[in-house]
């Protein structure tokens, strides 16, 4: 798995390739927390086009980011969900609980 | 580390677990590098027999999470612990018809589970953590777990659930 950021105007875009799982969705976590907390951007944007799979432990992850982001006053968008992320999200019941666009420019545009 | 590398316990190795033929069965170390292992050896077995790509991305999840719930709450995060995963192909008659399936079995010899307190938290809460077992059983029609001797046995079923023609015969698929 591989995670790059970008900044586009006041937003930080996180691209995410490879999967997430109990092996290294701690760097997915790390990388948000470090964005919204120590940072403290007011738009987190993360691109999960190039993620095929998340486990319950990237989802833990991506649910860490948006309490940090409410607690923070921010924005945590996501965007780009392949089947099988939207589909754990949506076991979970979280993905409600996400803004989630289909594409960057959406995402941006929100 | 090297994950593969460590001694095999005892009790693993000269036990038997199941008598049936099996389609795979995979050893593994309780190292989490390998769940995307276990994940790419499952997607052809669950194509070859006849699961829709909705289906093996639910049994892939089950698995996974299974596997990485062993590593979390029975071995405590060490690396270097004995997981076994056999798969059975499982037919029955639904409506008269037949409809193919698997069955997934996972074994361990870490702690017994208690499952009365294994972290499965209500939904309603959003918090991280604990949504595991909800996954594992939302994406299977069966989930068991039985303490064996020293083992741990979680056995996992899903059925296909085809439409006519949509899973092909045993014979045809191994053919």
């Amino acid at each position: 798995m591989k995670i790059s950021s970008r900044k586009l105007d006041k937003a930080t875009i996180l691209d995410v390739s490879g999967n997430i799982d109990m092996s290294n969705s701690p760097e997915v976590r790390k990388a948000l927390l470090h964005e919204i907390r120590e940072k403290g951007v007011t738009r987190v944007v993360l691109n999960l086009t190039g993620v095929a799979y998340i486990d319950s432990s990237g989802v833990a992850s991506l649910v860490e980011g948006l309490k940090a982001s409410r607690e923070s006053g921010s924005r945590f968008v996501l965007f780009g969900l392949n089947e099988s992320p939207r589909e754990v999200l949506k076991i979970s019941r979280l993905l409600k609980l996400f803004e989630v666009y289909d594409d960057e420019a959406q995402a941006m545009a929100s | 580390m090297n994950p593969v590398a460590a001694k095999q316990p005892r009790g693993m190795k000269k036990s038997s677990k199941t008598n049936r033929a099996f389609l795979l069965k995979l050893e593994l170390r309780s190292h989490p590098t390998l769940l995307c292992v276990i994940r790419g050896a499952l997607e052809p077995l669950m194509d070859m027999l006849g699961f829709s790509a909705e289906h093996t991305r639910a049994i892939i999840r089950a698995v996974d999470e299974a596997v990485a719930n062993i590593m979390r709450h029975s071995y405590h995060g060490r690396l270097d612990q004995p997981i076994e995963v056999y798969c059975n192909r499982l037919q029955r008659r639904a409506n008269g018809e037949p409809e193919q399936g698997v069955e997934i079995l996972l074994f361990d010899c870490g702690l017994a589970v208690d499952t009365t307190k294994l972290p499965a938290r209500s939904l309603d809460e959003i918090r991280p953590g604990g949504l595991g077992l909800h996954i594992i059983r939302g994406s299977m029609d069966t989930v068991e777990y039985k303490r064996a001797g020293r083992l741990n046995r979680l056995r996992l079923v899903k059925y296909a659930h085809p439409s006519k023609g949509e899973c092909g015969s045993p014979e045809e698929n191994l053919s």
